[in-house]
């Protein structure tokens, strides 16, 4: 089952420019953005402004404006939720609350480059916004199976060589040479990158 | 709760101490004289850019207002004979909160009698040199700073305001609609001429255009009509501001009725016109030069640190 979007049923308060502070979600040009820097500007016989970046939570994009002080921006209804991740049909990847059992469904642009990262059961980070999941964030570290790579060299340790591994996801990372198929590793999502074998569970 | 602890730091503090003893030597070893004035008044000033605390009457008493500046007592004190004087003191603008703005913040304001702009700009100058180790200074003229770093010339009415709005939001990004020709020229400065000046050291820039005259009277420079106005940069940072004063008392008159005119036209209400300030100019203020100057942005350059936070014993959010 699918969030559904509510139209018209806005109440969100709306934000002077004295107000944004980092991390206040406002709505601009028909879009949620999350506020990073609001510098106050004034030259001393002139009109007040401020000069606001903020990342567009759509597209990721940095956006620079500037506003006359006082002027308001309606907030966004966005807000940061502890996902499980359940399993794909092809065009929506689904998640669940774990408290709630509440699905949520993400499609390709909300996933985007977090898909190669996703295992059942796994929490992940979800920005929903008007409670339809926006952007998906993994945690920073994750164990996965290696499904696929070539045999170890006997007696080599880790000795600098490295070699390609295909992750139980899908993703390709580059692991130490004496690491086997079936192994856990642990991977740095941000990197993309090997960090050790899996503590044994 | 850590909010009781100061937001300078011991050494911020100090310095600061030492920064405002070496202030008031200067202006002994000159011969001029320190005065105070009233922090709250009957009056105040009616220019729209500027955000006023009105502190209620209660019961049948008026309300009275924290001054903005000292400006308006100390031409009083001008008009009644007191000849050169200076103050050191705390002034007070609504809604100005930011890394270099507290809404409370200490002024430096000073004016010598029968001198011009230009002899002040050279006293400036050297009050820098003394308390900032900084030697030497660029005088620029508003419009040939414009020209040198933005190729446009905005004392030039053939330059339209679509043009000035056109570059300001080709270098900035969107800007809000329906600007004033000076709150565009305002964004430029401060947008894209602030930062090029940032390692010039001390940089006067004077001639303003007419419409940003304010307390300055007008003058003519190479057949254009300017404004006898500086304003000192340091490090591309806004620290002081001075007129060769307006003396006139009817251009004074029409120039606040004016500004309370541009308040009700932007939807706020008028402000009581200060009618002592006035009186004082009808009987004869000297001819004189004065400049106000920001202590804490002062004191901020001297520590080299980039927040007035840290200059101030209790910033805005802590006071």
């Amino acid at each position: 089952m699918i969030a559904f979007l509510f139209n018209g049923s806005s109440t969100m308060p709306n934000f002077s420019t004295n107000e944004f502070k980092p991390g206040l979600k406002v709505m601009l040009d028909g879009d949620p953005c999350s506020i990073l820097e609001n510098e106050f500007v004034k030259p001393g016989k002139g009109q007040a402004f401020n000069r606001v970046k903020l990342r567009n939570l759509k597209s990721g994009r940095v956006w620079e404006r500037t506003f006359k002080s006082g002027d308001t921006l309606e907030g966004a209804d966005v807000m940061d939720v502890d996902l499980e991740y359940s399993y794909t049909d092809g065009e929506f990847w689904h998640f669940m609350d774990p408290s709630t059992y509440e699905q949520y469904g993400a499609d390709r642009d909300a996933v985007g480059e977090s898909e190669k990262w996703l295992k059942e059961q796994e929490r992940y980070d979800i920005t929903l916004y008007n409670g339809t999941p926006l952007a998906v964030t993994p945690p920073n570290f994750i164990e996965l199976e290696i499904t696929e790579t070539d045999p170890g060299l006997k007696g080599d340790t880790a000795q600098g060589g490295s070699k390609p591994a295909t992750l139980i996801t899908g993703a390709v990372v580059r692991v130490p040479l004496f690491i086997t198929e079936g192994e856990v590793i642990r991977v740095d999502t941000r990197t993309g990158e090997y960090v050790s074998r899996a503590s044994k569970s | 709760m850590s909010q009781w602890l100061p937001s300078a730091s011991p050494e911020g503090l100090a310095a600061r101490a030492d920064l405002l003893q070496a202030l008031r030597q200067f202006f002994c070893d000159r011969g001029v004289m320190e005065v105070e004035t009233p922090l709250i008044s009957q009056g105040t000033v009616p220019d729209s850019g500027i955000g006023v605390f009105r502190l209620p009457g209660e019961g049948d008493q008026p309300d009275r207002y924290l001054q903005t500046s000292p400006e308006s007592a100390m031409k009083r004190l001008l008009a009644a004979g007191s000849d050169d004087i200076f103050q050191i003191c705390k002034a007070f603008r609504q809604g100005e909160a930011g890394r270099h703005h507290n809404p409370e913040f200490t002024l430096l304001e000073w004016y010598r009698v029968g001198w011009d702009h230009a002899a002040l700009m050279r006293e400036v100058a050297d009050l820098l040199g003394t308390v900032l180790n900084l030697d030497g200074w660029q005088l620029w003229p508003y419009r040939a700073l414009f020209v040198e770093l933005l190729a446009v010339d905005p004392l030039d009415e053939q330059v339209s305001l679509t043009t000035l709005m056109d570059l300001a939001q080709s270098r900035i990004g969107l800007l809000p609609e329906g600007l004033e020709r000076d709150a565009v020229l305002d964004l430029l400065m401060s947008h894209c001429i602030e930062p090029e000046i940032s390692d010039w050291g001390v940089v006067f820039i004077t001639d303003f255009p007419p419409s940003q005259a304010a307390m300055a009277r007008s003058i003519t420079v190479s057949d254009a009509d300017v404004a006898a106005r500086f304003e000192c940069y340091v490090h591309g940072k806004e620290l002081a501001n001075g007129y060769w004063e307006q003396i006139d008392a009817d251009a004074l008159s029409a120039q606040l009725q004016a500004e309370n005119t541009r308040r009700q036209q932007r939807g706020l209400s008028p402000r009581p016109i200060d009618e002592r300030l006035l009186a004082a100019h009808r009987h004869g203020l000297p001819e004189c030069a004065g400049v106000a100057l920001g202590v804490d942005r002062l004191l901020a350059v001297r520590l080299g640190v980039d927040n007035l936070e840290e200059t101030i014993s209790f910033g805005w959010d802590s006071a």
